[in-house]
């Protein structure tokens, strides 16, 4: 959590700044006075908050608004022109934005995109780092258009994404005055150009884009890089310094609101990761990132030599999330604290810097490539929370051999007594609660449920169980097969038929994601609709969960903090072609498709929380939270 | 969680009754505030509270008799020993381990007997007692040597009656009360063990007042005009409305009649003995005199971690009854009676048999339930009169967890 609560201070002023000013000036703006002069002129027009926040869905933008960003700060006139307009610049090229995002010439532009990626050789980023191609494909997916162009030109739309970060590139720190003007130019060339030419100018942006892209730029930051445009990219060099630095200071809050352009694009600019957001989102869940799935990988790939902060062990780790081999969330939490273990064994610090700041600089860097591949479970945030805690109280004396052996030491102290141990002890717990003849009934897979039916089976103990599924994941198979394997009789049904199935049924123990401060489980999606019908049926719903899961935020529903999966998972049936009826609708703009991945059991469902603590009631989750905070901080 | 106990209550009382009389050394103790495990943690000789200055002063001569009996039985006093590391711990037991164990001619459960005797001592807390003296007559040279004599006491009093909830719970909460001082690691041993009597003595002592704190604390609750329906004989009950009674409120009581036990037959008789109006019902009347009942009282033979409670059998409908008419279940029960169990439902616990009588001949062919007590979850009981104070029952848990944790 150690990160959570670091980014939130990093983050807190910039909201605030959201909100009154349209956006947070760049650092050197001092250099530059005219631009200086007008912000707090923009900042004080009161409607312009609102305007940046209907932005993301307000499509209704009227061509006569889209000044590109900068235009202000070359004379003085316009820019005090448009101070007195209700709305800033700023504001009107967030909401430029959202036009190509509605559009559907998007679609025509992506499935090439996985095209071409597809034919990069696709296992290792060795191989593909090698290959001439390689450096093209990644440019050609990254390609930016000057944000004039978009704008104009209905078949420029295509690069929603991308686009973004060449907004905002101009609002970041280390543009100088030089820079900027050059920017501008090119950017009202490209304006006068996509009306031109309307349809022409992508290719020679991308074409532009490629040459910039060529040269060896650094790794963190290549989005915002590439998309200032053609002729700038030259005289551009100069002021990219360090942006390895900047990742680290501000890497993206784990619960960043995606609807908030602004930072969505701040976040993009950092981004290692190119993911390409989908096009239709369900309204509600607007503020969570949805991606398409399977175009970053090849693409990450490719710039696995290019990374040079990014260890190996985590960034293996980091494609494995993206590519969904390893889920659970004992699972991902194990694997990513081996790969810092791996990353601190070879970790040795830079001259002229402590091991403390800079460690918990290096895993905060880590933390936000791993956010990019998938967004975090409560699990790591706490583990990461912990071996921050962990590194801050190294004792200065330890040298930095010793300072590593005990981080390594208390990493592999966390998995054995938070995680294995925590398990162990659950499953004492819960098998004294299975009793001969019982039916029990389970959703998903979860891994301590799971070692819980292998437990009781092996003390021998009679009972049956009834393991539910759901589409599209259908993880309880291969739950499935390894009780079957192991002798104990199954049911196995979908979540369809929980009610008919539910009255047979005598204990539910399901696995959680995280339990949070109100009871509230927070689990695979499906985990609710279970839990509801037992209660109604007064069958009593138990359910495991290692303490180092808990959390102390509140959540009332399942919206606020969610995460979306793969639309086309819900929206195509696997080998089936002849029933795939929304083959074409994918894109249809009155379509949208949500795949939620949790869901929020309220506490009333839940008869007992299982844990290494012991059997609690689910209103005693918060008493153990500040137990176990407590230990922490002891420890 | 004992040190915050609400015994203030109690010691206003006192100091109502006590304004003219010069305080005697036992008023002064109860009049003191209890003193905070924190405070006592650093000195015992300078942060005692006046309880123990007194004792002190009577050289170890203390005011309660069991305190007086337990001396007595303890013969030999723990003279300085040089074992004094409790950071050698274990190494010390294994060196001179046998010391305590050889010539131990002290039996716990005489012990609790004797204690278990006296009329008005729960169960629980004759445990308590006994336990206490354990510690006292214990010849062990090193703490963990003392905390394992006393964990084979603890458990050969919880195998004498492994079905009662406050027995068992009442031992694990002592062993834990007790042994649970982080004061132990810096201390030698004989301090460390003189902490630990200290310790027991106030546990004792708190579940002596328990009663009475309970009693004081429900009073408020008690309004005149108002009809109670209580289920089975509780002591604690009983304590309740006595002193309601004796505070001149005016209520009723309706007194279930507590098949097979007529426990209700002997609280009605109590309760008549106070000029309470009361009037029996036989069990299968509850609901329909549930529309009159203002509240419900029941005791509780156990606590569980849910918030729930364990009690005679009936208490469960009764709870759902009043949850149905919206009527508050009150229930009063001491804070050693809170167990770490969690039953899910009814059969989710070891049953307590008991053979029923029905006055006629049963077929052999018909089954008789004979389980003598139910369980209530917590969603069906308004508040918990303990004498930590008045909690709601998803307090309970915290309180244990912040015991066992």
């Amino acid at each position: 959590m150690d990160s959570r609560r670091s980014a939130r201070t990093v983050s807190d002023p910039k909201v605030r700044q959201v909100g009154f000013f349209t956006q947070p000036p760049p650092p050197d703006r001092s250099i530059s006075d005219p631009p200086r002069l007008h912000d707090p002129i923009q900042s004080s027009s009161p409607s312009s908050p609102p305007v940046n926040d209907n932005s993301p869905s307000g499509n209704s933008l009227s061509p006569v608004m889209i000044p590109p960003p900068r235009h202000h700060s070359d004379t003085l006139l316009r820019a005090a022109l448009q101070a007195t307009s209700p709305t800033t610049s700023f504001s009107y090229s967030a909401r430029t934005v959202t036009v190509p995002q509605e559009n559907d010439d998007v679609s025509s532009f992506s499935p090439g995109r996985r095209i071409v990626s597809g034919k990069s050789p696709s296992s290792f980023p060795g191989v593909k780092a090698s290959s001439v191609p390689a450096s093209e494909l990644t440019t050609v997916s990254v390609v930016n258009l000057p944000p004039g162009i978009s704008e104009k030109s209905g078949g420029a739309a295509v690069e929603v994404q991308n686009d973004r970060p060449a907004r905002s590139k101009p609002l970041k720190e280390k543009t100088s005055k030089a820079e900027r003007r050059a920017l501008q130019e090119a950017q009202r060339a490209a304006k006068a150009a996509a009306k031109a030419e309307g349809s022409k100018a992508p290719a020679a942006a991308s074409k532009v884009g490629t040459s910039a892209n060529t040269k060896p730029s650094k790794a963190a930051k290549p989005p915002s890089q590439k998309n200032d445009g053609s002729q700038v990219a030259a005289e551009k060099k100069g002021g990219d310094r360090a942006p390895e630095k900047d990742r680290k200071k501000d890497a993206p809050h784990p619960r960043m609101q995606y609807d908030d352009t602004s930072r969505v694009e701040k976040a993009k600019k950092r981004a290692v990761v190119k993911q390409t957001e989908a096009r239709n989102r369900v309204e509600l869940f607007r503020h969570l990132p949805q991606y398409e799935h399977g175009t970053q990988l090849p693409d990450l790939e490719t710039k696995f030599f290019e990374l040079n902060p990014m260890h190996p062990a985590v960034y293996k780790v980091g494609l494995q999330y993206l590519s969904g081999d390893i889920c659970g969330g004992n699972a991902r939490c194990i694997a990513m604290l081996e790969a810092f273990k791996e990353a601190i064994k070879d970790y040795s610090t830079p001259p002229e810097k402590t091991l403390i700041r800079d460690l918990t600089a290096r895993i905060s860097s880590y933390v936000s490539f791993l956010i990019e591949c998938r967004p975090l479970s409560i699990s790591m945030g706490n583990a990461i929370k912990f071996l921050k805690s962990r590194i801050a109280k190294l004792p200065l004396s330890l040298s930095e051999s010793e300072a590593k052996a005990s981080l390594m030491l208390d990493i592999d102290r966390f998995i054995n007594e938070k995680i294995i141990l925590a398990d162990k002890v659950i499953v004492k717990h819960a098998v004294t609660k299975i009793r001969d003849g019982d039916v029990l009934l389970t959703y998903g897979a979860s891994s301590a449920v799971e070692m819980i039916l292998l437990h009781a089976h092996e003390l021998g103990k009679q009972f049956r169980v009834v393991v539910v599924d759901s589409r599209p994941k259908l993880e309880g198979q291969l739950l499935l097969r390894r009780l079957v394997r192991k002798g104990l009789s199954c049911t196995y049904t979908h979540v369809n038929a929980v009610s008919c199935i539910m009255h047979e049924v005598t204990r539910v123990f399901l696995g959680a994601s995280s339990v949070l401060s109100n009871g509230t489980v927070y689990s695979r999606v499906g985990t609710a609709c279970v839990a509801m019908v037992a209660h109604a049926l007064h069958v009593p719903v138990l359910v495991c969960c290692e303490a180092y899961k808990f959390h102390e935020r509140v959540q009332l529903d399942s919206i606020c903090s969610n995460e979306l999966g793969n639309p086309d998972a819900i929206s195509k049936v696997r080998g089936r072609e002849e029933i795939n009826y929304l083959d074409g609708l994918v894109n249809c703009e009155n379509l949208q498709l949500l795949n939620l991945i949790y869901d929020a059991t309220p506490s009333d469902y839940v008869s007992m929380v299982i844990t290494d603590y012991g059997m609690v009631p689910p209103t005693s989750v918060p008493v153990i939270v500040r137990e176990y905070r407590r230990e922490h901080l002891w420890s | 969680m004992w040190w915050r106990s609400p015994s203030f209550i109690l010691d206003r009382q006192q100091q109502q009754q006590n304004d003219s009389v010069p305080p005697n050394p036992e008023s002064l103790f109860l009049s003191s505030p209890p003193p905070s495990m924190a405070d006592s943690v650093q000195n015992p000789k300078s942060n005692i509270s006046a309880y123990y200055q007194t004792r002190a002063a009577h050289h170890a001569v203390v005011t309660s008799d069991w305190l007086a009996q337990a001396e007595a039985a303890v013969g030999r006093h723990p003279d300085d020993d040089e074992s004094s590391g409790i950071d050698g711990r274990a190494a010390a037991t294994g060196e001179d381990g046998g010391g305590g164990g050889g010539g131990k001619a002290f039996g716990v459960i005489d012990e609790f007997n004797s204690w278990r005797k006296q009329p008005d001592l729960a169960e629980a807390v004759a445990a308590i007692f006994a336990l206490a003296a354990v510690i006292r007559a214990s010849q062990a040279t090193t703490m963990m040597e003392l905390e394992i004599e006393l964990k084979k006491a603890s458990d050969s009093l919880k195998s004498w009656d492994t079905t009662s909830i406050s027995l068992t719970a009442g031992c694990d909460l002592f062993m834990r009360y007790v042994t649970r001082t982080s004061a132990l690691e810096y201390e030698d041993f004989n301090s460390a063990k003189s902490r630990l009597i200290e310790r027991a003595e106030k546990f004792g002592e708190i579940s002596c007042k328990a009663r009475r704190i309970i009693a004081m604390l429900s009073q408020d609750f008690i309004f005149d005009g108002c009809t109670i329906l209580v289920h089975g004989f509780s002591r604690v009950v009983l304590e309740l409305l006595k002193t309601a009674a004796q505070n001149k409120k005016l209520f009723r009581v309706f007194c279930t009649e507590g098949r097979p036990d007529r426990t209700g037959l002997r609280l009605s008789n109590e309760l008549a003995k106070l000029d309470v109006p009361v009037k029996l019902l036989i069990d299968s009347a509850v609901a329909y005199t549930m529309d009159e009942v203002d509240m419900v009282f029941v005791g509780a033979d156990g606590v569980v971690e849910s918030g729930g409670i364990i009690n005679m059998m009936g208490t469960y409908q009764i709870a759902l009854v009043a949850h149905s008419m919206n009527k508050p279940v009150y229930v009063a029960a001491e804070s050693y009676k809170f167990a770490r169990l969690y039953p899910l439902d009814q059969k989710d616990m070891g049953p307590a048999l008991r053979s029923i009588d029905f006055g006629v001949p049963i077929p052999s062919k018909v089954e008789v339930e004979t389980s003598a007590r139910d369980y209530t979850p917590p969603q069906y009981l308004t508040l918990l009169f303990t004498d930590l104070g008045v909690l709601t029952p998803s307090v309970v848990s915290d309180e244990l967890i912040q015991l066992y944790l």
